[in-house]
């Protein structure tokens, strides 16, 4: 009873960065910052859909659902590894190229 | 000893996607675990000359780093879903391009450092040049938040100690 609460409360808050992480992309003014709601929101709420989904599976914990959950975390820890790493070849091949950044017009530059 | 560690690492991760305990599948497990031991051994692992007990401190110091990286990484999403479902002008969000300046020694510790940084939403690590890190950040926020150091200094703890 308690852990499919727990699971549905995880893949909730997963789907909520999600609509984070796109509304961020079609909102953010340039292409760094939509990179912060593209390439991070997404890991986040990866993360938190598939620990969802492997306590799910512990609910009748014989050995073949305990395998599932493990691979489900696996694949988890796989993706919280090449994700940051894509976004930042994404990132830098951007800043090679000269793309401009957005500031805000009537801020005070700092040293 | 590292090859024996790496095999058994291998092993243990093939039954885990195989799933199936029967001889056949154990033995195709065993010679391909074996193969690739084998032939790629020497990338895992580069530095070597540090003693088993330095790498079992690692082990066991590194979930402690996972639960607060996630927790950061948890708080830092909370203030992106903040700033992208803010209506109006886009209040809050000031870009800026921050160096950062590192005293971790190790290439593995600045990789973790870069990749932690990028993970946490609000700051990416954009170029890494020597020990000085180009990082674009999107909000006042994050931006002190980064320079504060306490990233720094848990994965010096972790992956560092005793390396001074």
């Amino acid at each position: 009873m308690i852990i499919p609460a727990i699971s549905a409360v995880l893949i909730a808050l997963g789907l909520l960065f999600f609509i984070g992480g796109a509304v961020g992309i079609l909102r953010f003014p340039d292409f760094y910052t939509r990179m912060h709601a593209a390439g991070k929101g997404d890991t986040m709420s990866m993360f938190a859909i598939c620990l969802g989904l492997a306590v799910y599976q512990l609910q009748d914990p014989t050995p073949a659902h305990i395998l599932v959950a493990m691979k489900i975390l696996l694949i988890a820890l796989f993706i919280m590894m090449t994700s940051p790493t894509s976004t930042h070849a994404l990132i830098k091949a951007g800043f090679i190229e000269g793309l401009k950044m957005w500031r805000r017009k009537d801020r005070k530059e700092k040293s | 000893m590292y090859p024996i560690a790496i095999f058994l690492l291998l092993f243990g991760i093939w039954i885990i996607f195989s799933g199936q305990f029967d001889p056949f599948h154990l033995a195709m497990g065993l010679v391909s675990a074996l193969f690739v031991t084998l032939i790629s051994s020497s990338f895992l692992f580069l530095d070597r000359d540090r003693s088993a007990g330095q790498r079992l401190g690692e082990m066991i110091r590194i979930p402690g780093y996972l639960a607060w990286i996630l927790y950061k990484i948890f708080q830092a999403n909370l203030h992106i879903l903040k700033l992208a479902l803010t209506p109006g002008d886009l209040k809050g969000v000031e870009p800026s391009m921050v160096k950062v300046k590192t005293n971790l020694k190790t290439d593995f510790g600045r990789y973790v450092l870069a990749n932690s940084i990028t993970l946490t939403p609000g700051t990416i690590t954009v170029l890494m040049e020597g020990d000085e890190l180009l990082v674009h950040s999107i909000s006042e926020e994050t931006d002190a938040g980064l320079r504060d150091g306490t990233m720094e200094q848990r994965i010096a703890e972790v992956f560092e100690r005793g390396k001074e």
